[in-house]
């Protein structure tokens, strides 16, 4: 592991301004994917911003408009376990409780697990080549197209990345419509998710559409609409726990009697940012769920998808993800 | 292949505060070092395992400020002033009481080589602590959740809250009832 400076700053203007005056700096959060990354050579900051207990970051509060405003440093545990979230966005609960592992959600933060780097084996390894770890030098380099993609992306990818995102958290905020809020050099800014994270298009090294420097200081929730908010998060892997995601989903759904007021589906493990199903969800409004109307979206939204040659499989799972938790929610009681 | 100009950058160092079981200590440690090679390597407290280095396999589970965490990925110049507990402390000075855990994991035969039973007592005895406290987990039925209700500590609720930590020689069977039956 290079060497390096570790410094704690008191609030985000301070940290935003220590980042900007060291070159090769990175925020610390609970370290829990950065630690890992600089272990295996693949981030070599020379100087930590220790962002973990920043003032006014590490709490959960109502907002004015009955909505939850979350710091950016509350571990993935409190947030998880927090009674207004449970209460008012389960999914986000639940999603949270899928990822990781006891321990490690005691220590990771909500920004850094926004911002964990994707685990495809040629991105963690630094001695395979990879144009998001190495930037995009030749077109046509990435290896794992015609490699180990088998848990990679089957939507929005490139020619140069095929990486996916692994954060349970972003899959459940792209389904609540959450907003970010971030803070630079030149101040701060609100980003929506979905619209944190990026597809890779011809700049894979850039994640998400953050500048450099910028930290990000808290998630908004908007006041859910009601009692009849109906939410569920679902994760399918190849393993019962402690495992990332092959395909996963969050829905939240609204009834309108039997009618799809409002529903939104985000999916987790098939693209490099989580994927609103726009094109489902506009095939569902209006009318009841039903298992031919169910089968209908999640055919209208897969059709673009683009498998690779050994990750098709990721298809019928997202079919079914699609199908079988909508008419779970439409169902329930 | 990795940029050799590390090489050529001394090591910073940093000083720190830390009690560990009860005890305090004051060091001054390169910035890269780990909670858990600080434990095991600086004070001699080897209880704590490595198993991956990678917060991969809990065998170094250890409590941080009461919370279980993976000491691999825990930076110690991050935790600067903060109560340690390892397996070591786990049973507090009581010289010759077990903890409630140990004696069940003795009782339920709940390891075999034993590599990873520090890391199981440390991880069992913070997720009690969270069951406790009323947190929910993955399979936690969604009336629970969302209703703040109690959580019965179920046989799949314990496999759940303790799936950071592996066994390779399979002895789950056995610490799942220990745990169970230290919970009561």
């Amino acid at each position: 592991m290079r060497p390096f400076r570790y410094e704690r700053a008191g609030d985000a203007g301070q940290a935003v301004a220590l980042l900007a005056a060291e070159p090769e700096a990175k925020f610390l959060g609970g370290g829990t994917n950065l630690v890992d990354l600089m272990r295996l050579g693949v981030e070599t900051p020379r100087t930590l911003i220790d962002v973990s207990r920043l003032q006014d970051h590490g709490r959960i509060e109502e907002t004015a408009d009955g909505g939850l405003r979350i710091g950016a440093a509350v571990s993935n545990s409190d947030l998880a376990a927090d009674p207004r979230v449970r209460a008012r966005y389960p999914v986000l609960s639940s999603a949270v409780l899928h990822g990781a592992s006891g321990q490690l959600r005691n220590l990771a933060t909500v920004g850094g697990n926004l911002l964990q780097r994707t685990r495809c084996p040629y991105f963690q390894d630094v001695t395979k080549p990879c144009n998001k770890r190495e930037g995009a030098r030749d077109r046509g380099r990435c290896p794992a197209r015609e490699g180990d993609h088998r848990n990679l992306a089957i939507l929005g990818h490139s020619e140069l990345c095929v990486a996916t995102n692994p954060s349970d958290l972003a899959v459940a905020l792209a389904a609540l419509e959450a907003t970010v809020h971030v803070q630079g050099a030149s101040g701060s800014r609100a980003i929506p998710i979905p619209g944190l994270h990026r597809l890779p298009g011809d700049a894979p090294d850039r994640d998400t559409v953050l500048e450099p420097g910028e930290l990000i200081t808290a998630v908004e929730l908007a006041r859910r609409r009601g009692p009849g908010s109906r939410q569920r998060y679902r994760k399918v892997r190849e393993r019962r726990s402690f495992a990332f995601a092959l395909v996963s989903i969050a829905v939240v759904l609204e009834l309108d009697g039997d009618a799809v007021a409002d529903v939104r589906i985000a999916l987790g493990g098939v693209a490099h940012a989580p994927w609103r199903a726009t094109r489902a969800e506009a095939a569902l409004r209006g009318a009841p769920v039903t298992e031919a109307s169910a089968a209908r979206a999640a055919e209208v939204e897969l059709e673009q998808a683009q498998p690779l040659r050994d990750n098709g499989y990721k298809l019928e799972i997202a079919r079914n993800l699609i199908t079988r938790t909508l008419l779970e929610l439409a169902e329930a009681g | 292949m990795p940029d050799d100009r590390t090489q050529l950058e001394p090591p910073v160092l940093a000083d720190l505060r830390l009690r560990v079981n009860g005890v305090e200590h004051e060091l001054t440690i390169d910035t890269r070092t780990s909670l858990l090679d600080l434990l095991r390597e600086r004070l001699h407290l080897t209880g704590s395992k490595k198993g991956c280095d990678h917060g991969q396999c809990g065998a170094c589970t250890i409590l941080i400020d009461g919370r279980r965490a993976n000491a691999c990925l825990a930076l110690a110049v991050a935790h600067d002033g903060a109560e340690i507990t390892t397996i070591e402390g786990l049973a507090g000075d009581g010289g010759d009481e077990l903890h409630p855990l140990q004696a069940a994991f003795i009782e339920h035969d709940a390891f075999q080589c034993g590599y990873c039973t520090p890391g199981q007592l440390c991880s069992a005895a913070g997720m009690l602590a969270e069951h406790r406290d009323g947190w929910p987990s993955a399979v936690t039925p969604y009336a629970a959740v969302t209703a703040n209700g109690p959580i019965e500590l179920t046989e799949a609720e314990i496999r759940e809250r303790m799936s950071g930590n592996l066994c390779r020689c399979g002895a789950y069977a056995n610490i799942v009832p220990a745990i169970a039956d230290a919970s009561s």
